[in-house]
């Protein structure tokens, strides 16, 4: 949408984080349309094969998660996560005004910063509060029979049910907007093509930065 | 270049790992585990294949079974001078009391204080009821519980399948050919030479005789037991089969000194839930003395709804699959005639949907049962107690629920109807039906005279008035398990208007929801699509008003 020619090409996403990326999407898609078949909101798939798919995809992702973990761990791409308010109150106001004035981005991307301080705030959130949420409130709620081994037995399932649920719709609001959000590069579909390619045009940090700096 | 091949063998292989990491935890907790031995379900199908039988003697050749018995007594009394025990045994069970054992104020059972709404109860209607006692000559109050020769060896254990009891016999078999008007069939006098010599283990056929035909016909009482039973289709039974494991009815119903495992009135089938695995020598009434807590493959969820939902529940469909069951029988309507004479219609299933004798009747098949919390026990409405005629009485219920750990949901069959009670005294009453006396409903179609007689002959009060209640009464549904490929999809109770949807108080993923839950989080995912929509168009504005 930005005006600005001003771009330079710069490879962010590895191999592995593309396709680490688009299988979590797939998850999280597939996870929300079958727990909300198992939750009873509609009949897709048939309420057993909406079973199986969503434990099927909640052990996958389990995996993954834990792979993902030690991926960060290993490689310091944790980095990319750690919050910082700096120039948060920018991005902030570039979404909220100037977006509509064709701004560029107070926060280019760069191969040290590949996150904006909202999505490192954002995503840090969701992955280390709404997504381990999820697996412990979905771990209890699928093996509702042992709560009795571990002292849970004071909880009801409606309870655990209704915690997984308000996850659900917590990764459901995300979706929506997290989808919106690649349509706000300088076109429609360049951070979507960047996250299938790893190639990100990204408006000339000069630029950027000399603006910023006014 | 080289770099990067490298880097993409690396990527390769970690894919790979990460890919098995990802379905091996799921292959494998979907492997079968292999029983190395035979046990409980499979051993009991191994055992009845093979062809040798376990029994050691052949009666025929018994010489106290040679002589020319006349008579019934005559046999029991052959019997009883080699099985000297049997008849001391028999006289304890509730085959012989009618009266549950468990009950120490001997009010439950077919001859205590309790009801049905079919016949509604024995007493003063011995003749009728007790031609399926296994008791000679049981014609009424009077019957001598101790004498040893009135017990009637010869109805469970006779094999060739020709020994009857007349229906209005009280127990005895006719001694010469007798048309029994209410089903129109001659009824011989047993052949007692060979029917004596034929003797053996109970077959289907003996059981089902009495327990196919409860309610004085087929299929009327239970929905899980009928003449389709003596030699169902997999479909129907897969137990029962002969394609199946084809048990006989003692298989399941496992023996002791005569007392047959089952539910008795007051009393669950079984206590304990064990398994043959954790106990050799238990009972094999429970689907579990077989197929244990766990029957599924591991890591199947239906092993975790075992300890709160019965086998019964989801393998058994629906009932009355092969013969249909009186599901509706409204005494009120009895009574009325055509050209001055009872008459009685035929409906669909060709079954009588009004009788004179017994006013209207519903039949049905392929039934859905009803759903309940149960743990084995049923308690009964006695005629002392007063009953809500305002409401439908339920003349017996199970008892249980949620909070119960020995409580399941199990499938009934409710049978519903309108049977006369004291409406003075607020209490249900026994109609005497039976009978050639000018008191007996079926003479004379006299309901006042017919209840005072009644009454009388168990000594109850009644008041003199009398009207009609509408009653329920609880069949629990245990046998004609289908096939696992026929058994219920989850979606029959993980849904809102699923066939738990009246259960309630407590939750099924599917069925229940936080109402507050899901108009907020619907609510802020509808906003969150609005605000993203709106903040579309203003930039889609914004943007085109900049260009121009």
């Amino acid at each position: 949408m930005s005006e600005s020619t001003d771009t330079r090409r710069i490879f962010l996403y590895s191999r592995f984080e593309r396709i680490n990326h688009w299988v979590q999407a797939a998850l999280v898609l597939t996870l929300l349309v079958t727990g909300f078949e198992i939750h009873g909101t509609y009949s897709l798939l048939g309420f057993e094969t909406a079973f199986d798919v969503h434990n099927f995809c909640a052990w996958t992702w389990l995996v993954l998660f834990i792979f993902d973990i030690f991926y960060l761990a290993v490689t310091g791409e944790w980095r990319q996560y750690t919050p910082t308010l700096r120039k948060l109150y920018d991005v902030m106001h570039y979404y909220m005004i100037g977006i509509f004035r064709g701004e560029p981005h107070p926060v280019p991307k760069s191969e040290r910063a590949k996150h904006n301080p909202l999505q490192r705030l954002t995503y840090l959130g969701i992955v280390s509060v709404l997504i381990p949420f999820q697996m412990i409130t979905g771990f209890l709620y699928y093996y509702y029979n042992d709560w009795a081994a571990i002292g849970l037995e004071g909880l009801g399932l409606g309870f655990m049910a209704a915690l997984h649920t308000i996850g659900a719709f917590a990764f459901l609001v995300f979706l929506i907007v997290h989808v919106y959000m690649t349509t706000t590069g300088h076109t429609v579909f360049c951070h979507i093509k960047a996250m299938c390619t790893g190639w990100e045009e990204v408006e000339g940090a000069c630029a950027a930065e000399e603006r910023a700096s006014t | 270049m080289k770099r990067n091949r490298s880097a993409s063998i690396w990527t390769i292989l970690a894919l790979v790992a990460l890919s098995f990491m990802c379905v091996w935890p799921v292959v494998a907790a979907t492997q079968q585990e292999q029983p190395q031995k035979t046990y409980g379900a499979d051993e009991a199908r191994a055992r009845t294949q093979q062809p040798a039988r376990w029994v050691t003697t052949d009666h025929s050749k018994h010489e106290a079974l040679q002589g020319n018995f006349t008579s019934g007594p005559e046999v029991t009394t052959a019997c009883l001078s080699c099985h000297n025990e049997a008849a001391k045994q028999v006289h304890q069970t509730i085959h012989w009391t009618w009266l549950c054992p468990h009950d120490e104020k001997q009010e439950m059972g077919k001859y205590g204080l309790t009801l049905n709404n079919f016949c509604v109860a024995v007493p003063s209607n011995e003749p009728r009821c007790t031609s399926c006692h296994i008791g000679y000559g049981f014609k009424d109050a009077s019957f001598d519980f101790s004498d040893p020769t009135k017990v009637d060896c010869l109805v469970c254990h006779e094999q060739t399948g020709t020994y009857e009891k007349h229906p209005a016999g009280a127990g005895n078999p006719v001694s010469e050919p007798t048309v029994f008007p209410g089903d129109g069939k001659e009824y011989l006098p047993p052949d007692w030479n060979k029917v004596a010599q034929s003797v053996g283990r109970p077959s289907r056929k003996n059981c089902g005789d009495c327990h196919f035909m409860g309610g004085g016909g087929d299929a009327v009482k239970h929905g899980d037991l009928d003449s389709s039973l003596y030699n169902p289709p997999k479909e129907l039974d897969v137990h029962m089969a002969a394609d199946g494991a084809n048990f006989s009815c003692v298989r399941c119903h496992t023996t002791e000194a005569h007392q047959i495992a089952g539910r008795c009135y007051k009393n669950p089938a079984h206590v304990e839930r064990k398994s043959l695995i954790d106990d050799d020598q238990v009972t094999r009434i429970a689907c579990e003395s077989c197929h244990t807590a766990t029957p599924h493959k591991p890591g199947v969820k239906a092993n975790d709804h075992t300890d709160k939902v019965s086998c019964q529940a989801c393998h058994i469909p629906t009932m009355a699959r092969a013969e249909p069951t009186k599901m509706w029988w409204d005494w009120s309507t009895a009574g009325k005639k055509k050209d001055g004479k009872p008459y009685a219609e035929e409906g669909p299933y060709g079954k009588s949907v009004y009788d004179t004798k017994k006013g209207d009747f519903v039949w049905e098949k392929n039934v859905v049962p009803e759903y309940r919390w149960f743990n084995g026990t049923m308690l009964y409405v006695t005629l002392n107690d007063e009953i809500d005629p305002t409401e439908v009485v339920e003349l017996n219920w199970p008892v249980g629920g949620y909070d119960d750990t020995r409580s399941r949901i199990y499938p009934f069959k409710m049978h519903r109807g309108k049977q006369p009670y004291d409406s003075g005294l607020n209490r249900m009453v026994i109609p005497h039906l039976f009978g050639k006396d000018e008191t007996a409903y079926w003479a004379n179609y006299d309901w006042g005279k017919a209840i005072a007689a009644g009454q009388k002959a168990k000594n109850l009060e009644y008041s003199g008035e009398y009207d009609f209640v509408e009653t329920a009464y609880y069949y629990p549904t245990t046998h004609m398990v289908a096939p696992q490929e026929n058994r219920l999809e989850c979606e029959s109770c993980h849904s809102s208007d699923g066939r738990l949807a009246k259960l309630a108080g407590f939750y099924v993923p599917g069925r229940d929801h936080f109402a507050m839950i899901d108009t907020l989080g619907y609510a802020a995912a509808i906003l969150a699509l609005l605000a993203v929509i709106g903040h579309g168009l203003v930039r889609y504005v914004a943007c085109k008003r900049r260009s121009s």
